[in-house]
């Protein structure tokens, strides 16, 4: 199972309390966790990504294991601890703005 | 007795008062969607139980929310026709949220840029939708102006939305640029009787009109001037702040303007000003008696550098005579230190027979004047910053 963590407006809108664990097949990589994870829950489209080019949200960041992956390719595999389900995948949102 | 419910769109969640018609005792409901802007939030007239409002991020974009019992529940509406609303596990869809500019060749033309800051060209980006405009004739009809400025349509009570290509695809798209606070769409006005005369205004394109349901559409800006389009005549570039008619008088229009307060008496073909007495021109919202069409509100701020109100003196001013002549408004205001400042949408009227006056400040006040602006009282004074207001007047 992949584990994700989204902020907290997200997890109200979607309803979600704590983290969310997905099944999501081979490879995994930015692009395919989170497209479960709008499958999932379709309300969380365009919250994210943009709903038309699928980019990440500017004011939005991507990490992983301590790393920020927020620039790598969409289809980078993620690394081997998030696959597993030993480290969870982090959308965070930037602290600034109030 | 009649009762008036007042929607309040603030920076972090959206707050309803309700009283009856003495306007002296207020239930507040709120905060609903917590932590969101609430840009705007607007009943229809056709089902007043129908309410629409726009809720919105900059870290996770648009979302809409309806509601079909005054306020009370909340739902996403979008779903695309014929499929069902929910997700086997009962999670809403998410296509009310998805405003896609239309770049088809079939029904609009491609435009792509618009002028930016610094004079160049750029791309047309869906920030937010500033302003939710319910259809007068149909419940699930609603119109939303959106940042960067264009009108989209729903006929399905918001669960789909179409642009209508029209308006950007006129000719003067390319000329279009932001104003400080982005380039929004933020006034819809549909004349009624006539739902296929609407108005709009953009900051800082101007006004437009479409006789024809939104299939084309026209700049009416003659007449107004602004000191840094180099063009005195330009069509387009003016900033128009908000715009304002009476129901009974669909071809008169009056503005507040980036600079100047004006009148058109002919469906904005002309435009000419009204400022008249005001200690200042500069100001966001503007809004007509409900009861008389010549009676006009504004909120005069110091300047386009300093948004708050002169002196420290909160001040909502009248014209009993369509403008030029204006009389301060004071009783019940605060007329020391106060400087806050009242947004293009947070200020409204109600349709009872004392028609009463209703706005909401950056300081996060509700202020109600039942008896026309004679006299004012606030409602709730420590919301966050109100960014919009809407009066629904209730049997």
């Amino acid at each position: 199972m992949i584990r994700i963590e989204i902020p907290y407006h997200l997890r109200t809108l979607a309803k979600i309390d704590g983290e969310v664990e997905l099944d999501v097949a081979a490879p995994i990589t930015q692009r395919t966790v989170l497209d479960a994870l709008e499958a999932r829950y379709p309300m969380l489209r365009g919250t994210i990504r943009d709903h038309t080019t699928k980019e990440r949200r500017a004011f939005l960041r991507y990490f992983a294991c301590n790393q920020d992956v927020s620039l790598d390719a969409p289809d980078t595999p993620l690394p081997t601890a998030i696959a597993l389900g030993a480290e969870p995948f982090l959308v965070v949102g930037a602290i600034a703005g109030g | 007795m009649s009762k008036v419910r007042v929607l309040v769109g603030t920076r972090k969640g959206a707050f309803i008062l309700s009283s009856d018609g003495k306007r002296q005792k207020w239930d507040v409901s709120g905060p609903l969607f917590g932590g969101w802007e609430i840009y705007h939030m607007k009943g229809s007239s056709v089902d007043p139980n129908r309410i629409y409002a726009s809720q919105s991020s900059s870290w996770f974009g648009q979302i809409i929310q309806r509601s079909d019992d005054g306020g009370k529940s909340w739902h996403q509406p979008g779903t695309p026709a014929g499929q069902p609303t929910t997700t086997p596990e009962g999670m809403p869809l998410a296509e009310s949220n998805k405003f896609a500019y239309d770049t088809s060749s079939a029904t609009g033309k491609p435009l792509t840029t618009h002028q930016w800051y610094d004079g160049t060209q750029h791309p047309w980006e869906f920030k937010r939708v500033w302003h939710l405009e319910p259809s007068l004739t149909d419940a699930n009809t609603v119109y939303a102006g959106v940042e960067d400025a264009a009108i989209f349509r729903s006929a399905d009570g918001g669960q789909n939305w179409q642009e209508m290509p029209g308006l950007r695809g006129h000719g003067t798209g390319p000329q279009w640029s932001p104003g400080a606070g982005g380039m929004g769409l933020h006034t819809i006005l549909i004349v009624p009787g006539d739902p296929k005369r609407i108005y709009i205004a953009i900051s800082a394109a101007g006004c437009f009109r479409t006789g024809d349901g939104g299939e084309t559409w026209k700049p009416i800006n003659r007449g107004l001037k602004s000191q840094y389009i180099p063009d005195p005549n330009a069509e387009v570039g003016h900033c128009v702040h908000r715009i304002a008619l009476h129901p009974s008088r669909p071809s008169v229009l009056y503005m507040q303007k980036h600079w100047d307060v004006m009148r058109s008496d002919d469906a904005g073909d002309n435009w000419h000003e009204v400022s008249g007495n005001l200690p200042s021109d500069f100001g966001f919202p503007i809004e007509v008696n409900a009861n008389e069409p010549e009676t006009v509100y504004v909120v005069p701020i110091t300047s386009d550098s300093l948004h708050y109100p002169p002196e420290g003196k909160l001040r909502v001013y009248r014209s009993k005579t369509g403008g030029n002549d204006w009389e301060p408004l004071t009783r019940g205001l605060p007329q020391e230190n106060c400087y806050v400042n009242i947004l293009r949408d947070a200020m409204s009227v109600d349709q009872l027979d004392s028609c009463g006056v209703y706005f909401g400040t950056t300081g996060g006040q509700v202020y109600v004047s039942p008896d026309g602006g004679d006299n004012w009282t606030s409602i709730v004074h420590d919301l966050p910053a109100v960014v919009s207001i809407e009066v629904q007047t209730l049997p």
